[in-house]
C-alpha cells in the first residue's frame, strides 16, 4: 500500500505540515547535530537565497514600489487568481468524477482506464498547449476535422483547458487512492435508506473525500500559479509570464524581483487559505472491510461515462502524442530530418538523475528527524520543505541567480547549483513517500540495532535506510520525471552549454517551429513514461495479488 | 554515510567537470541569438579553428543584464546580441574592449558603435508582415503610426517583450520623443493589438489567418516561406523614414575581461567572413553587412530602405525607458 500512496506523489505532502505526532514517533530525544546539518544541506542555500531576495526587494528604490502599486499589478493578481480558481475547479470536477466512475461503478476495463486516464501526467503542460494552439483556429486540425472554421485556442480559455488537462490526473490519483481506502458501508447504508446516487455522492462521498480533495486542490492551485510554459505559449498575462518578461526584457532586474516576491506571497496566501478551510474532522475508516458494491450503470450513463473519460484522455494525451507524431512524420517527409539533440538528451538524463539522487539523499535525514525526533523544530523543517516545493520555480531561480552571482561566484552557473535547486524544489516528492514508509518501520528495530552496539549513523544506514528504500525510490523516480519537465529554473540556471529536452522544446515552440519540437517532446514523454509506468501500474498489480 | 559521501563527491566532480572547459583554446559566447540560427555557424567555427566554444543562449537583454551583474568577473568572452540596444548597455557599463579598426571598418559605419565597442554582423529590417489574401498593400498605413487608427483594432500583432520590438521602441523614442512613443504604445494597447512572445509566432499567426498584420523583423516570413512557399504572408517595407523602417544590426562585442581575446577576435572575423555572411543571406535571410555579399533576391537592397536619423549607439540609453513605456501603456 505504501507504493500505492506514493504515486499520489505530492498528495501526502500537503498533509505533512499539519500532521499530528503519530505511530512510530519517539519524542523528546535530542537529534545529533550532523543529522541537522545533513537535513539542511539542500534546503539552506535555497532558503538563504530567497531571504536575500526579500532583502534586495525591500531595499529597492521607492520608484519600484510605486510601479508595483499600479492597476497592472492588480490585473496580474486578479488574472492569476482567476486562472487558478478556474483550473482548480474543473480539475477537481474531472478528477473526482473520474475517480468515482473508476472505483464505484461497474464500468468495464477499469485497470486500463486507470492507467490511460492518468496519462496526461507524462505530457508537459507546454506540450499540451503547443498542440492545442496549432490544432485550433480556422486553418487548424480541428477545423479540418469538423469542416467549419473554429476559434483559436489561446488566451485565458486556452490556458484553462491546458492546465485542467495537465492537473486533473493529480486529483484523480489522489482521490481514487482515498476512495480505495474509504469504507463503502456508509454509502450503501444511505442508498439502502432511499437516497439518490447524487445525494449519496454529495452528502457521503464528498465529505469523506474532503481531505483528499483539499490536498489535490492545493496541489492544482500551486501548479497553476507556478506554471510558466503553457501560460506563456497561450499568452495569458499572469505573474510567471510577466516576471519572465521583466527578467528577460530589461537591464534592471529589480522589477522582476519585486514581482517574484509578490508571487511568493500569493502562493503563501493559497497555502494559508487551504489550511484555514481544511476540515477538522477525520472521516477515514482506514481499512475497508470489503470491496464496495458497485453502482450499476445504465447503457446511457455508461456511454456518457466512457465519452467523458475518453474525451479527457483524447485531449490531454492522445491529441498531443498524435500531433507530435504527425509533425515528426511531416518533417521527415519534407526531408528536414529529425531534430534530435544528443546534448539535450544527455542534459535531461544528467539533470534528472543527479536531482533524483540528491533529493533521495537529502530526504533521509529530514524524514528521520521528522519522524524519530519530532519536535517543533522538525515540524518547521518539514513545513519549509513544503514551502520551497510550493514556490513558483521562476522565483526560486531568480533568487539563486541573484545570490550566486554576488556571494557564491565559484558555483555560479554551475551544474551543482542547478541540481541543488531541482532537488530542493522537488524534495517534498521524496519526503512524502519516504515519511510514509518510515512511519511503518517499528522503532524497536532501530533500538535493537543500537543496543547491539551499532552507532546511530550505522543504524541509520544499515537498518533505517534499507527499510524505507521503496519510498525513497518511488519519490526519486517522481523527482526524475518532474525534473525532466522543468522549464523556468532550467532556463535561468543552466550552465553555459548545458541544454535539456525541455529547453529545446521550449526554444522551438517559442519560435512557433512546432515541428522541430516534436522529436524532443516525444523523447521526453517516452523517457518520463517509464518511471510513471513503474509508479502507477506496478503497485496496483502488486496490490491485487 | 560512505555512500552519501561518494554521491556528494560525484555531484561535486560532475559540476566541476561541467564548469571548466578542456585545456585547449576555448571561447565562451553569450548569444542572444537563438540556438537554431547560430549553432550551425558555431560548429563550423569549431571545426575550422579547433577552438572549443561554449555558448550560453538566452534573450539579448537578459544576457546584457547578466553581464552587468557579473561585472568584472563575467565568464563571457564575447556577447553576440540581436540588437544594438543590448550591446550598447554593456558598452555603457564600460565592460567591452575597444575593437580593432579592421573589424569595425568591415561594415558600413552606421552599423557599428561610434566608439568601436561593438560591430554589426547582420542586418534586420523592421517590416509589416501582412496576410496577402486579405490585405491590399496599398491600404497599409504610411508608417507604424497608422496602426493606432481604430480601423486596425485587433488586427496588428506585436511582440512587446521581444528584444527587437523593444529596440524599435527605443529607436522611436530617439526619433519621435518619449511622449509620442508612449501615445503610440497606448494607441496600440487601446486597439487591443494581439501580443506575442516573439516575432515568429506573429508571422505564424498571420499565415494561419489569426491576424492580418504584424510588426516584425523581415526575415521570419522568408524562413516560413522557405518551408512552405504557399504561405499567405507578405512583407511590407515602409517607404518613408520612420522608426518602423529601422534596419538594426545584430552585433558582437568582446568583453574587456576576456582571457581569450585572440579566440574572440578570430570569432568576430569568422562572423564577418564570406562563409558566415553568405549563411546569413541564404539561411537566416538577413542582410549581410559586409559589402560584396549579396542579400536574398526577395529582399529590396539594404540601401533603398529609408533610415530614421538616429545613432544606433544611443539606443541603450533609452532601453529601460522603452520597457517602462511599454509597461505603462499596459502592453506587458
Amino acid at each position: 500500500m505504501t507504493d500505492r500512496s506514493s504515486i499520489v506523489d505530492i498528495g501526502p505532502v500537503a498533509g505533512v505540515p499539519a500532521a499530528a505526532p503519530g505511530r512510530g514517533r519517539t519524542k523528546a530525544k535530542k537529534a545529533p547535530w550532523w543529522l541537522w546539518a545533513a537535513a539542511l544541506a539542500v534546503l539552506a542555500p535555497v532558503s538563504i537565497a530567497i531571504a536575500a531576495l526579500f532583502l534586495r526587494a525591500f531595499g529597492a528604490s521607492t520608484t519600484v514600489w510605486e510601479t508595483l502599486a499600479t492597476t497592472r499589478t492588480l490585473q496580474l493578481t486578479g488574472r492569476s487568481f482567476l486562472l487558478t480558481a478556474m483550473v482548480t475547479g474543473t480539475a477537481i470536477l474531472i478528477g473526482v468524477a473520474g475517480a468515482w466512475i473508476l472505483t464505484r461503478t461497474d464500468i468495464g476495463w477499469k485497470a486500463v482506464w486507470g492507467v490511460v486516464f492518468a496519462l496526461p501526467l507524462v505530457i508537459p503542460s507546454y506540450v499540451i498547449a503547443m498542440t492545442l494552439i496549432s490544432s485550433g483556429g480556422p486553418r487548424g486540425l480541428f477545423a479540418d476535422l469538423v469542416g467549419v472554421p473554429l476559434p483559436h485556442v489561446t488566451g485565458l480559455i486556452g490556458a484553462w483547458i491546458t492546465l485542467t488537462l495537465s492537473t486533473y490526473p493529480y486529483v484523480f490519483l489522489i482521490t481514487s487512492a482515498a476512495m480505495h481506502r474509504t469504507d463503502p458501508a456508509l454509502e450503501e447504508a444511505a442508498r439502502s435508506l432511499g437516497s439518490s446516487p447524487v445525494r449519496v455522492f454529495r452528502t457521503i462521498v464528498v465529505p469523506q473525500l474532503r481531505p483528499a480533495i483539499g490536498a489535490s486542490a492545493l496541489l492544482v492551485a500551486l501548479y497553476t500559479l507556478s506554471d510558466f510554459g503553457s501560460v506563456s505559449l497561450m499568452r495569458v498575462d499572469v505573474f510567471t509570464r510577466a516576471i519572465y518578461a521583466q527578467y528577460s526584457g530589461r537591464l534592471d532586474r529589480t522589477p522582476a524581483i519585486v514581482l517574484s516576491i509578490v508571487l511568493m506571497l500569493i502562493a503563501g496566501i493559497v497555502i494559508w487559505g487551504e489550511q484555514r478551510t481544511r476540515g477538522k474532522g477525520a472521516y477515514f475508516s482506514r481499512n475497508p472491510t470489503r470491496p464496495p458494491s458497485l453502482h450499476r450503470l445504465s447503457t446511457k450513463t455508461r456511454i456518457a461515462a466512457v465519452v467523458f473519460l475518453g474525451a479527457a484522455v483524447a485531449l490531454g494525451a492522445a491529441l498531443p502524442i498524435l500531433v507530435l507524431v504527425g509533425w515528426l512524420i511531416q518533417s521527415i517527409n519534407a526531408g528536414d530530418g529529425v531534430y534530435v539533440s544528443t546534448d539535450a538528451i544527455i542534459g535531461s538524463l544528467t539533470g534528472g538523475t543527479l536531482a533524483a539522487l540528491l533529493a533521495m539523499v537529502a530526504a533521509v535525514p529530514i524524514v528521520i528527524l521528522g519522524v524519530r525526533y519530532a519536535s517543533r523544530k522538525t515540524a518547521w523543517l518539514e513545513r519549509s520543505v513544503f514551502f520551497v516545493f510550493s514556490l513558483p520555480h521562476i522565483t526560486i531561480a531568480i533568487a539563486m541567480v541573484a545570490f550566486t552571482v554576488k556571494y557564491a561566484r565559484p558555483v555560479y552557473q554551475s551544474l551543482l547549483v542547478l541540481v541543488l535547486v531541482y532537488a530542493a524544489i522537488f524534495l517534498a516528492q521524496v519526503t512524502g513517500p519516504a515519511r510514509a514508509s518510515l512511519l511503518q518501520v517499528n522503532p524497536a528495530l532501530e533500538d535493537a540495532s543500537r543496543s547491539l552496539g551499532r552507532g546511530t549513523l550505522a543504524t541509520m544506514m544499515r537498518v533505517t535506510v534499507p527499510m524505507i528504500s521503496k519510498g525513497l525510490l518511488a519519490g526519486g523516480a517522481l523527482v526524475f520525471v518532474t525534473t525532466l519537465k522543468e522549464l523556468p529554473a532550467t532556463l535561468l540556471l543552466a550552465p553555459s552549454g548545458f541544454t535539456t529536452l525541455a529547453v529545446r522544446i521550449w526554444a522551438a515552440a517559442d519560435e512557433a517551429l512546432y515541428a522541430r519540437a516534436a522529436s524532443s517532446a516525444l523523447i521526453l514523454i517516452a523517457v518520463s513514461a517509464i518511471p510513471v509506468y513503474y509508479l502507477s501500474i506496478k503497485p496496483k498489480d502488486a496490490a491485487r495479488r | 554515510m560512505q555512500r552519501i559521501t561518494v554521491l556528494v563527491l560525484l555531484l561535486a566532480l560532475t559540476a566541476a567537470a561541467c564548469s571548466s572547459g578542456s585545456g585547449d583554446e576555448s571561447l565562451t559566447v553569450y548569444s542572444g541569438r537563438s540556438e537554431d540560427l547560430v549553432q550551425p555557424l558555431i560548429d563550423r567555427f569549431e571545426e575550422e579553428t579547433g577552438i572549443d566554444v561554449t555558448v550560453r543562449y538566452a534573450g539579448s537583454a537578459d544576457l546584457a543584464a547578466t553581464i552587468l551583474e557579473e561585472g568584472d568577473a563575467s565568464p563571457a568572452d564575447v556577447f553576440y546580441a540581436q540588437d544594438p540596444a543590448s550591446l550598447g548597455s554593456v558598452a555603457l557599463a564600460e565592460l567591452f574592449a575597444e575593437l580593432d579598426d579592421d573589424l569595425t571598418d568591415a561594415v558600413p559605419a552606421r552599423f557599428s558603435d561610434t566608439d568601436s565597442q561593438w560591430v554589426g554582423i547582420s542586418g534586420r529590417a523592421r517590416v509589416v508582415v501582412y496576410d496577402g489574401t486579405r490585405i491590399n498593400p496599398e491600404d497599409l498605413p504610411e508608417t507604424e503610426d497608422g496602426f493606432t487608427d481604430p480601423e486596425w483594432a485587433g488586427r496588428t500583432g506585436i511582440a512587446p517583450t521581444n528584444g527587437s520590438f523593444l529596440a524599435f521602441v527605443a529607436a522611436k523614442i530617439l526619433s519621435d520623443g518619449e511622449e509620442a512613443t508612449l501615445a503610440w504604445l497606448k494607441g496600440m494597447a487601446a486597439n487591443s493589438a494581439p501580443t506575442y512572445p516573439k516575432n515568429s509566432p506573429i508571422v505564424a499567426a498571420v499565415n494561419a489567418g489569426e491576424i492580418e498584420t504584424g510588426l516584425v523583423n523581415h526575415y521570419y516570413l522568408l524562413r516560413a516561406l522557405a518551408e512552405n512557399p504557399d504561405e499567405a504572408g507578405k512583407n511590407f517595407f515602409f517607404t518613408v523614414p520612420t522608426a518602423g523602417s529601422l534596419v538594426m544590426p545584430s552585433g558582437i562585442g568582446m568583453l574587456k575581461t576576456s582571457e581569450n581575446q585572440d579566440a574572440a577576435q578570430r570569432f568576430i572575423e569568422f562572423l564577418q567572413g564570406n562563409e558566415a555572411q553568405e549563411y546569413f543571406a541564404n539561411e537566416t535571410f538577413e542582410y549581410p553587412l559586409v559589402p560584396g555579399v549579396p542579400a536574398n533576391d526577395l529582399l529590396p537592397p539594404i540601401d533603398t530602405i529609408p533610415t530614421p536619423g538616429i545613432d544606433l549607439s544611443d539606443l541603450a540609453t533609452v532601453l529601460d525607458l522603452a520597457t517602462d513605456l511599454v509597461a505603462e501603456a499596459g502592453l506587458i
